[in-house]
């Protein structure tokens, strides 16, 4: 039994050892942009350890400013964080036998890296709280230590700007985009909500342009489907 | 170790509606059944915030980063994501050099 537990849960490190390496850099990077914000190390490992969404700390970054718009950084949050709920619904398939203190921990630090290994592994096998808690656990130390690392050498390397490090999170969300594309729909999803934001940003300024081009995005997507799909 | 409290409090605001996003499949599992266009719209979410985000930059700021934007975007469709962000800023740091 002990050994079964020891062995669900080495193979559930074993299985996020490759997207914790790629976490290291983006970590760093992730704490440095937020170091030359102002944030404090201290601040840093908070938001790490407490929000734990890679997507959505860059972009609260990038939003953040003093006073802090704690609304418009929620808002934010929520809407990049909203994909969680597809996410966990189909995930709450293979969780059933958790107890319910074992489920709420679990997915407390999913997110999409942990997510996709925890579907994999249960397409071929039942999931385990130990595969999944210890991958879970182990993804979430690995950002909270690189991301409050990044945020107390960050304040040594100074102006971002000098190394073109504030387009680092520009050129991540590039990346991120096209990792979402989805044929021709989504041309209209990202026309629709790139140009709506810079248009709002140069004419109400921020922090509108986030929900503007965000909502017009959504809606283009809506309007771009086919409204009578055959239920799955 | 300093926290500032406004600081604090859009944290725990930020960590309050990103926990419930990932539990809430746990209790809509079984009620909700998203299709047609609504799904398209679920989907289409992270991208259109992610873009909305950084549209001042690629489109509002000056052409080296618009620029900058287009090689990145260029490289994303066949590069691994640490490499697009060395080519965008490699690209940003060279464009921003000439302008």
């Amino acid at each position: 039994m002990t050994r079964d537990l020891r062995r669900d849960a080495l193979d559930g490190i074993r299985d996020i050892l490759p997207p914790a390496i790629a976490a290291i850099p983006i970590g760093l990077l992730c704490g440095a942009l937020g170091a030359a914000k102002g944030l404090s190390p201290a601040e840093m490992a908070l938001m790490c350890a407490l929000v734990f969404a890679g997507g959505a700390q860059f972009a609260a970054i990038d939003l953040w400013s003093y006073p802090v718009p704690v609304a418009t950084l929620v808002v934010s949050t929520l809407l990049i964080n909203s994909r969680h709920i597809l996410m966990s619904l189909s995930l709450a398939r293979r969780s059933g036998h958790f107890t319910w203190a074992q489920r709420l921990l679990g997915y407390a630090v999913m997110a999409d890296e942990n997510w996709a290994m925890a579907e994999r592994r249960a397409a071929g096998r039942e999931l385990t709280p130990a595969y999944f808690l210890a991958m879970g656990g182990f993804f979430w130390l690995n950002w909270l230590v690189w991301g409050t690392l990044g945020a107390v050498v960050g304040a040594a390397i100074g102006d971002p700007a000098r190394i073109g490090a504030d387009f680092a999170f520009t050129a991540l969300f590039i990346g991120l985009v096209v990792g979402f594309w989805r044929g021709h729909r989504s041309t209209f999803t990202i026309a629709a909500s790139l140009v709506t934001a810079a248009l709002v940003y140069c004419f109400a300024g921020p922090p509108w342009h986030v929900a503007a081009g965000a909502l017009a995005g959504i809606a283009a997507a809506w309007l771009a489907a086919e409204p009578e799909e055959v239920p799955a | 170790m300093s926290v500032d409290p406004t600081v604090l409090a859009a944290i725990l605001g930020m960590a309050a509606v990103t926990y419930l996003t990932r539990i809430s499949g746990l209790f809509l599992a079984g009620r909700l059944r998203l299709q047609g266009r609504m799904k398209a719209a679920f989907d289409a979410a992270p991208p259109a915030v992610l873009t909305a985000v950084i549209a001042p930059m690629v489109l509002a700021t000056g052409w080296p980063e618009t620029a900058a934007a287009m090689i990145a975007a260029l490289a994303a469709t066949r590069l691994p994501l640490l490499a697009t962000i060395l080519v965008g800023v490699v690209a940003v740091v060279a464009l921003r050099a000439i302008g």
